[in-house]
């Protein structure tokens, strides 16, 4: 592999492990700190590119419809989380289960309904449509390196919150003993309902971000599902820097697996995943 | 003033009738030792007034409130603490993070407890800032739950069982804080085995047996009754 092409997939698998942190890093907070197995949490994902896709159309802008997306998938989360999500903290796994995998169904009904079922795609910024050349027939689109950037911001951000502000203490204080905090007069239940919204919204903004460049379709939710299962498995239950870790490894192992394996591409990230498992069960950040 | 008043608690684990007509009241600043054998019902009495267990029959209130089947949070922020036997720090926290994580203003905005004052109650905790929560020895746990609820500047601290499981010398020092606490105005209530050290402190003394309350009364009260120490706490 010549050092260009090299760059290029470097840079692809970077993104694309960025942009399943995003997604999955709501998962797993979910799963960590409530306990909640999330199968529709892949849904979030394609709702916000299908938001992105309504919204863009609605407003003329990307910006304003990603700005948008992200209020609506924020009240959405909330009102999720107290009509239906709150319910299921102390119910065991096959509730859980039961119920989100309903939900998977009736937002890919409800998404029909108001949409079709048609694929769509999404334009992309114009000062953001261009590309680097890097050699005579090589370049790298600007659009990439922007999601990279905007999802490490996030990251960092979500850094600062949760190990640096009281707010993140509280957040891991819940997480480790919920009757504790509650004594010392935090409403846990308050609490936990923003950071479940605040999931949704990332899982969205994934979704949006995405877009332009992988188009809009049914099903779009479940792909991206299954995969943040196995950023979560990997990065171990609860642990958004594992979380991260194992997206980028996941992004790294996916985007090479199809350049030097074509072949075996599509087992690349399970046999990932075996092998950690083998290495370490509870995963890379799991407490066993 | 009553700060805390109980009347006619009657408390339930599932099947299991705990609390059985309990009143217990705690006045601004008094503080009172709660006692009685294991089993006897004076966790499930703290955990009924906490809010983490709620009466089935019966009535809470705090100052002029009715807080009876309030959530935790909600009591707490009334200006009650509970330190729970066990002690329950936050092991995936820092020393510093267990603390800062606790601050807020108490009823009427008071802000007497600080950062800094707690870390001069409790000399050990500064050296100790950037550790785990798990990484302190029993004592130091202790001490930061203490100063912990003492972040929340409450005007009740509930002590269950603090020197549980303590060297004699590690707990005659918990015992000198809660001198020192109650000296700021505090009021406490105090379950612990050594039930000379809490008379030593206790303003007025409750004893529970199978969930009813048999005597309430003042330190001098219950000294001057051997027998009923003998009978209802085996000393």
């Amino acid at each position: 592999m010549d050092p260009v092409t090299f760059l290029i997939q470097s840079l692809n698998g970077l993104q694309y492990g960025l942009l399943l942190f995003l997604v999955a890093s709501g998962l797993t907070l979910v799963f960590g700190i409530m306990g909640v197995v999330n199968l529709a949490h892949g849904s979030f994902y394609m709702i916000g590119a299908y938001l992105a896709f309504s919204l863009s159309a609605l407003t003329g802008s990307f910006f304003g419809a990603v700005a948008l997306g992200i209020v609506l998938s924020v009240v959405f989360g909330l009102l999720l989380e107290w009509a239906l999500f709150s319910r299921l903290y102390h119910r065991d796994h096959l509730d859980q289960v039961l119920l989100t995998y309903g939900l998977i169904l009736i937002f890919e009904e409800l998404r029909s309904l108001a949409v079709g079922d048609d694929v769509h795609s999404v334009a992309m910024p114009d000062f953001l449509s261009a590309s680097i050349p890097l050699t005579d027939t090589l370049s790298y689109p600007v659009y990439r390196l922007f999601m990279s950037g905007i999802c490490i911001v996030l990251a960092m951000s979500m850094y600062v919150v949760i190990q640096r502000t009281r707010l993140g203490m509280r957040i891991r204080a819940g997480t480790s003993n919920r009757e504790m905090a509650q004594g010392l007069g935090i409403d846990i239940r308050l609490l936990f309902r923003f950071v479940f919204a605040f999931g949704v919204a990332l899982a969205a903004l994934g979704g949006m971000l995405a877009a332009p460049v992988s188009s809009v379709f049914p099903g779009m939710g479940s792909q991206v599902l299954i995969l943040c299962f196995v950023v979560v498995v990997i990065g171990g239950i609860g642990s958004v820097w594992g979380a991260l870790l194992a997206a980028l490894l996941i992004g790294f192992t996916d985007t090479f697996g199809k350049v030097l394996f074509p072949d075996y591409a599509g087992l690349s990230v399970y046999v990932l995943m075996a092998a950690i498992l083998l290495w370490r069960p509870a995963g890379l950040f799991g407490r066993a | 003033m009553n700060l805390l008043e109980a009347r006619g608690l009657h408390t339930y684990y599932g099947a299991s009738h705990i609390l059985r007509g309990v009143d217990f009241t705690v006045r601004a600043g008094e503080t009172v030792g709660l006692m009685g054998r294991n089993g006897m019902g004076k966790t499930t009495l703290i955990r009924s007034l906490l809010g983490f267990v709620p009466p089935r029959r019966g009535e809470v209130k705090v100052r002029d409130d009715t807080m009876t089947g309030a959530p935790p949070h909600r009591i707490a922020q009334c200006g009650i603490a509970g330190v729970p036997e066990g002690r329950g720090i936050f092991p995936n926290l820092s020393v510093r993070e267990n603390l800062v994580m606790a601050a807020r203003a108490g009823v009427g905005g008071r802000r007497d407890w600080t950062l800094a004052r707690v870390l001069d109650t409790f000399p050990r905790l500064g050296e100790r800032l950037a550790h785990g929560g798990a990484q302190l020895s029993g004592g130091e746990q202790q001490m930061l739950t203490i100063g912990r609820a003492l972040m929340t500047n409450p005007d009740l601290l509930v002590l269950d069982e603090a020197t549980e499981g303590l060297a004699p010398k590690i707990a005659a020092d918990i015992w000198g804080i809660v001198r020192r606490i109650r000296d700021t105005g505090i009021a406490t209530v105090l379950v612990d085995k050594n039930h000379a050290a809490v008379t030593a402190v206790s303003d007025r003394n409750v004893i529970l047996v199978k969930g009813e309350v048999v005597f309430d009364g003042s330190s001098a009260a219950l000294h001057a009754d051997p027998a009923l120490l003998h009978r209802h706490l085996g000393v």
